[in-house]
């Protein structure tokens, strides 16, 4: 068995999978953060619930409809989305002449009851999710097995932030999107009805966090509280990576991930607190984040 | 007096005379979890309403007091008074580190920092021998106050945490009517242009910050010598979350306002205790509907019924 630094390799790259997995979760959440930072100027403290949302649409999809693992795939991002519209015109479209700082307690607001009703719906123990049985199985890589759907998890989330990429950095929608962020009123004047874009980033940040729910759902059991012990961690990363640039909170997810990951071979004990570690470094280093813009 | 106007002499003497009266009408433990949110709230308040930072991760402060008070008394046999005074210091140490790092940014940057850090604390205090994990520090005894008063007696008790609460908001009130606080305020309102007057602003944001952490610590401190426990519940984010909560349905800003909302928020979690994820629900929808349309809380509100400033 090939062992580096005294650790055995299956473990090693084991260990880096998970964080490359748990990278994936949060470069998609923190994407979707930044995403919607940029447009509404809201921090969305609910995010972690629609997560929990998109996971458990998926669930009741699959019991209550009988829809499957791919359909839901598309359904869950799609339902939480239109949720996430609903909630945008009637609600938090109100908050914006003021304070960010109100925005934030709504979200947080509406986090407690999201996660209060389907804790009173389903209780706290967590439901199981089958993987669907094309991607269960390990494939053999050679130096190690590899968990076909954790693969998958990786190599979707990746597909998906690089798309979120590309449609903010590269069409004439991302355009229009980038410049409002920049200038709302400008961009009025030109005949962009911000309104709409607004409402549409929203639902598109939140479909990205149902969409990483859905990936989620097979890996953790379905439960209540699955966003609220992610989101914590997805702020450290917001805050270490700053919310300036896409791929920064793409990279910044993936990269901390892998970091955790490689902490759980090392040193154990420090993994849960590796991420607000490298927190502390960076604000004492680079207040405004490694890929932030200066204020 | 102390800074009073007379709406507000009058209104604490009002609130005076509900804390001699109450311990003979409502059950004093229930009144004391009321006194600890409240001064806690207090605590927070300073922060919000007057430096203009939410800071999201306060439970960290009120639930380190919160350990130390506990352990102090029951390991080192510390006389109450020492032992709360340990915990305000823990609470001001750990503010001071914690501070001097989040007040590199400040709005909503602010808020996810010191909710990032304060869930550090309580990975620390998960893992920490001395917290008990997640059993925590049980069965404190309430032990003698200047090794002469027996707190055993509810009563005595509530008699002291009923002091420690007033003395706790007065110093609130004294820190916000100081020179000092009036500078908060500036900063609070236009931070260039307090910079530019000469004022190192992030000292100011730091001492403020610390104050408020002392504070919350002496809160959890007294919260530790009543129920004589300390858990991880004093510092997990839900309790910061319900110190927001208090503050914002009381009124940000107020000096009544967190004592207020503490009596709400406490009164409703002692009533709908037993319907279980209900008050995550109930506290939700509170935040949701103060947010939308009652931004002023309870005494911000009547404040502007009657024309003044409580």
């Amino acid at each position: 068995m090939i062992t580096i630094f005294g650790i055995p390799g299956p473990l090693l790259f084991g260990q880096l999978l998970l964080g490359l997995i748990n990278g994936a979760f949060y470069a998609m959440l923190s994407l979707g953060l930044a995403v919607i930072f940029g447009m509404l100027n809201i921090i969305n403290f609910a995010h972690g619930a629609l997560f929990m949302m998109g996971a458990f649409v998926s669930w009741m999809l699959l019991n209550y409809l009988d829809i499957g693992y791919f359909p839901a795939l598309i359904l869950a991002p799609l339902i939480v989305g239109i949720f996430g519209i609903i909630l945008e015109k009637t609600i938090i479209s109100r908050l914006y002449k003021l304070d960010h700082l109100y925005g934030l307690l709504l979200t947080f607001g509406l986090a407690l009851v999201i996660e209060g009703l389907f804790r009173n719906a389903y209780g706290s123990s967590g439901m199981p999710y089958r993987i669907p049985s094309v991607l269960q199985g390990a494939a053999n890589l050679g130096f190690m097995y590899m968990p076909i759907y954790r693969g998958w998890v990786v190599l979707a989330a990746l597909v998906v932030c690089l798309a979120t990429w590309a449609i903010i950095e590269k069409t004439s929608l991302g355009a229009k999107l980038r410049a409002a962020t920049e200038n709302a009123p400008m961009v009025q004047a030109f005949g962009v009805d911000v309104p709409r874009l607004i409402t549409l980033t929203y639902g598109g940040g939140v479909a990205l966090a149902a969409f990483a729910g859905v990936l989620a759902a097979p890996i953790y059991s379905v439960n209540p509280n699955m966003g609220s012990n992610f989101i914590n961690t997805v702020f450290a990363v917001v805050v270490i990576g700053g919310m300036g640039s896409i791929m920064g909170s793409i990279v910044t997810g993936f990269a901390l991930g892998v970091l955790e990951g490689l902490t759980k071979v090392f040193y154990p004990q420090a993994s849960a607190t590796v991420v607000f570690l490298v927190m502390v470094i960076v604000l004492l280093l680079r207040p405004r984040g490694l890929f932030g813009r200066a204020a | 007096m102390f800074g009073f106007s007379r709406a507000e002499s009058i209104a604490f003497l009002v609130m005076l005379v509900l804390i001699a009266v109450s311990p003979f009408v409502l059950y004093p433990v229930f009144l004391m979890r009321v006194l600890c949110a409240a001064l806690f709230a207090c605590a927070f308040n300073l922060m919000i309403g007057y430096v203009g930072l939410l800071s999201f991760g306060h439970a960290a402060f009120f639930g380190m007091g919160s350990y130390v008070a506990a352990w102090t008394m029951k390991f080192w046999g510390l006389d109450a008074s020492v032992a709360i005074i340990l915990g305000g210091l823990t609470g001001a140490a750990l503010g001071l580190v914690l501070g001097f790092l989040a007040i590199r940014r400040s709005g909503i940057y602010f808020a996810m920092i010191t909710l990032a850090l304060a869930q550090m604390v309580y990975f620390f205090c998960l893992e920490a021998p001395f917290t008990g994990g997640e059993d925590g520090i049980q069965q404190v005894p309430r032990g003698y106050l200047f090794g002469l008063i027996d707190l055993s007696s509810d009563m005595t008790m509530y008699w002291v945490t009923a002091a420690i609460f007033v003395g706790g908001f007065l110093l609130v009130h004294r820190i916000i009517h100081s020179p000092f606080g009036q500078v908060l305020k500036g900063i609070r309102e236009n931070e260039p242009r307090a910079t530019s007057l000469g004022y190192r602003t992030d000292d100011y944001k730091l001492i403020a910050f610390v104050l408020s952490c002392m504070i919350a610590g002496v809160a959890g401190g007294t919260k530790a010598l009543v129920f004589g426990i300390a858990t991880l519940t004093d510092v997990n984010s839900a309790t910061s979350g319900e110190v927001v909560l208090t503050t914002l349905l009381g009124g940000l800003g107020t000096v009544f306002g967190p004592a207020a909302g503490a009596l709400v928020v406490t009164s409703m979690e002692n009533y709908l205790a037993q319907f279980g994820a209900w008050v995550t629900v109930t506290q939700g929808v509170i935040f949701m509907i103060c947010v939308l349309a009652f931004r002023r809380g309870i005494i911000g509100e009547l404040g502007a019924f009657f024309r003044i400033s409580l």
